[in-house]
């Protein structure tokens, strides 16, 4: 196991603890606003945790609110996903029902404010049916009424049709939230309505729902929702789907009553009546006749970004805009972390007594910060434009124009901006998972994404290179180098396909969920919730994954350091530990003489020796073994690793004269120890294992699980070796060793 | 017809879903209904999905699961027809007498 699992269990703690009080939730369609009015009615940072037993973000603010007769109120108010309907087959999808009814770890809430799209009414009050039939209180915002000024719908006369609350609200521009703050305490002093949507089911689908209404579980029939309601969430949902608390009673009633004879079409009996009461009483609530027509401008927008090449050459040159702004704009603020954390160390070393203590505390703890923050800068620049992108309505168009090839992998296309991005830095685009909506895609996005050339594989990359490959042209117009570099580019590009192909086909299956996307109207994107979103993402990759990369870079600190042999040796071992930082340490302290290092004394180098056996017949010897093992804090850190096992005291350019050694450096026999084959083998190692602590941390964080980290380093580790074996082997056979 | 044969640009009528299990219960729940009108407003540049416009909203399916929907030229657009057509058998309903 690695240090970063091992480290795992026992550092991260997820923040659920702190949200349990009854209170209100938010609920709608996606892009109805949703957020954008939870934010404007806290206007406080939202607590972000996760819903018991399932990694999806939860979003938790205190609501203060003043009742009719003026005495305060606050309330826990709760951002629900987005959702068409209650209906779920899965157990993300059934976190919306969960909640409403205050089961599988909720508390029930006392009022749920459904957001509705003034733009959309029919399809949206789909959802708002389906909550007053629970027998929830409600309350709706009609939002976006200012979408909608030439034809606005009536809050009054929709009020009236469903007895319930109704507000007319522009959450973007600030409109209605007082009276929604209003309408909302009302409705939480006053007596809950009980009136239900008078919504004509046929009799048979009644009769079959009162008698899967015997079946349903003790925990549904304690709560406050109609038996009848829960029997025909049931009867819709339960036969194909992915639940797993479904009782086996349960699942045999509805099984009975959809296979009865004559058959029926129950899916049909429960919507069709549904839209048939909401189609009836739109004439009412609006003046529009028939169905809205898409939007002119979005219309316009969409003729060029859909547009069959000048569409594809404005999204190749977005996301080209992407990938290089997380590789060369971020650049600027990564060396400053890196030059601050250098000069902090120099600080420390200077003012401290020599000895393992200032080492832990500037290598370790200090290096380890830093390996933590070094991160954020991209984290944040990532999930700007991913804001961004989702804001303005673009991001489902990327989707959209993509999706045929990510179908191909078996894939939504959604996953293409986390997986682009994992070119740039794994650890940002597995944070960019989130924006998936199924969990499986997330799982298989996160486990092959750090496949991809990350841009802390290419240092080592021109180091092996350059050592080992000469800087010539083959048959006099390919040059080797460069070719090379191109190579491993592509053999992570063909083996992220191959591996989301396989994995997608068994180890995550789930089933092939066919695509549903809905490309909403252009808006402008909102800088305000885009900055709030990135400020939590960013404090939440410090304080989840955070931790447990910087207990690793400790672990791996001490795995070089120790056992020390003071104090002779003090001057070797700080020069090992330098070597787990991002950038190396100004020679403040030392102009010691460093000794030909036999870093054999340290247990990672025991270790490296102890894996000699292991890793020999791809060609590696134990100073490679102890390279790979440090560059789990980093993967650059395999450099400056190198160069100390060789002893080499300019840590600040190790690059030319490492290269130099390591082309040097013989075997017993006198022949090459690094051959260009061994080179070959090693690119391959690196290429493909997952040795970086940080990414481990992340996917751990992300699926709350120590299966997952350990399955995606134990898969490229295996596969890493066998490619890498292979590929010495029959170098070896055919004369190149 | 079914959806995906319908001419790019035409608005169509529902008549019916075929498929199964989730997809087909979101379809339905979109308002994809018997007697819905549809219009094809775009295919993806690379031939897949396609763009729908369903009361009011834009979606994009595959064209493979559109092949599921069968769909007639639509005469005419209006909220009634769409949800009598449902042909369903409603419990004491008023409108059951408008069914076609």
């Amino acid at each position: 196991m690695t240090a970063a699992a091992r480290v795992g269990r026992r550092s991260v703690s997820d923040t659920n603890q702190e949200i349990e009080r009854p209170g209100i939730v938010i609920i709608g369609n996606p892009n109805t606003g949703k957020t954008t009015l939870f934010n404007a009615l806290t206007g406080e940072s939202a607590r972000v945790g996760n819903y018991p037993g399932i990694t999806i973000e939860r979003r938790v603010a205190r609501l203060r609110l003043e009742s009719a007769s003026g005495v305060p109120l606050e309330l826990d108010i709760t951002d629900l996903p987005g959702a068409y309907s209650l209906s779920a087959c899965s157990p993300e999808e059934k976190i919306a029902f969960d909640a409403l009814l205050g089961q599988h770890g909720n508390i029930a809430p006392k009022l749920a404010v459904v957001v509705v799209d003034a733009g959309q009414l029919s399809r949206n009050l789909y959802l708002a049916l389906q909550i007053l039939e629970l027998d929830v209180p409600v309350v709706i915002a009609l939002n976006m009424i200012d979408e909608v000024r030439d034809d606005p719908p009536d809050p009054q006369k929709l009020a009236e049709a469903l007895g319930v609350p109704c507000v007319a609200t522009s959450a973007r521009q600030g409109q209605g939230l007082e009276q929604l703050r209003r309408a909302i305490a009302c409705a939480l002093s006053g007596p809950p309505p009980r009136k239900r949507p008078p919504i004509q089911y046929p009799a048979a689908l009644l009769a079959d729902a009162a008698r899967v209404s015997q079946a349903l579980p003790e925990a549904w029939r304690a709560g406050i929702a109609p038996r009848q309601a829960l029997a025909l969430w049931a009867l819709a949902c339960v036969g194909d789907d992915e639940l797993p608390d479904i009782s086996t009673e349960l699942r045999e009633a509805c099984r009975a009553a959809r296979t009865q004879l004559p058959a029926r079409d129950l899916d049909l009996e429960i919507a069709g009546p549904r839209y048939a009461f909401i189609d009836d009483l739109l004439p009412s609530v609006t003046s529009r006749h028939g169905d809205a027509p898409k939007r002119p401008i979005s219309q316009r927008i969409d003729r060029v970004l859909l547009h069959p090449i000048g569409g594809f050459v404005i999204f190749a040159s977005v996301m080209l805009l992407l990938f290089h702004a997380l590789f060369r704009w971020t650049e600027p603020l990564t060396g400053l972390v890196e030059s601050a954390v250098a000069q902090s160390q120099a600080l420390l070393v200077a003012g401290l007594p020599p000895g393992w203590p200032r080492d832990l505390l500037v290598q370790g703890i200090v290096g380890g910060v830093g390996n933590v923050v070094v991160f954020l800068p991209q984290i944040i620049l990532l999930f700007a434009f991913i804001g961004l992108l989702e804001d303005s309505g673009y991001m489902s168009r990327v989707a959209f124009l993509i999706d045929r090839v990510m179908r191909l992998l078996g894939l939504h296309g959604r996953a293409f901006v986390p997986i682009l991005s994992g070119f740039a830095c794994a650890v940002p685009a597995i944070l960019a998972t989130r924006t998936l909506e199924r969990q499986r895609d997330r799982l298989l996005t996160m486990l092959v994404i750090p496949l991809t050339t990350c841009s802390a594989r290419l240092p080592v990359y021109t180091l092996i290179i350059s050592a080992l490959f000469p800087a010539q042209m083959l048959w006099g117009w390919l040059p080797i180098q460069g070719t090379l570099m191109v190579s491993a580019y592509v053999l992570a590009m063909l083996l992220t396909l191959t591996a989301t192909f396989v994995l997608g086909k068994t180890v995550v299956k789930g089933r092939q969920v066919p695509l549903i996307l809905e490309l909403p109207p252009y808006r402008l994107p909102s800088v305000g919730a885009t900055f709030k979103m990135v400020g939590e993402r960013a404090g939440d990759f410090l304080r989840g994954a955070g931790t447990i990369i910087l207990v690793a870079t400790i672990a791996l600190w001490a795995l070089l350091a120790f056992p020390r042999h003071e104090p002779a040796d003090v001057a070797r071992s700080t020069a090992v530990v330098e070597a787990l930082q991002l950038s190396p340490v100004p020679q403040t302290s030392t102009a010691t003489h460093r000794p030909q290092s036999d870093i054999d004394n340290s247990y990672g180098a025991r270790l490296g020796k102890a894996l000699e056996p292991v890793i020999e017949p791809l060609g590696f010897d134990w100073r490679i073994g102890v390279g790979l093992l440090a560059s789990f804090a980093a993967r650059e850190v395999f450099v400056s690793t190198m160069a100390i096992v060789y002893g080499m005291d300019d840590e600040n350019d190790v690059a030319a004269p490492l290269r130099e050694r390591m082309k040097a450096e013989r075997k017993a026999n006198g022949k090459q120890r690094y051959s260009p084959l061994v080179g070959l083998s090693l690119l391959t190692f690196f290429a493909i294992a997952c040795q970086c602590s940080s990414t481990l941390a992340v996917v751990r964080r992300e699926t709350r699980s120590l299966k997952w980290p350990a399955f995606l380093f134990g898969y490229t580790v295996v596969l890493a070796w066998l490619m890498s074996f292979l590929l010495y082997q029959v170098g070896r056979l055919l004369g190149f060793g | 017809m079914n959806l995906a044969d319908a001419p790019l640009g035409t608005t169509v009528t529902i008549e019916s879903i075929g498929g199964q299990g989730a997809f087909r219960r979101r379809l339905l729940e979109l308002g994809l209904l018997p007697g819905t009108g549809v219009t094809l407003m775009s295919i993806a540049p690379l031939g897949d999905p396609l763009e729908l416009l369903v009361r009011g909203a834009s979606l994009s399916i595959r064209r493979a699961d559109a092949a599921v929907v069968f769909v007639r030229p639509a005469k005419r657009t209006s909220l009634r027809p769409q949800a009598a057509a449902c042909g369903l058998p409603l419990a004491g309903d008023s409108w059951a007498g408008s069914t076609p």
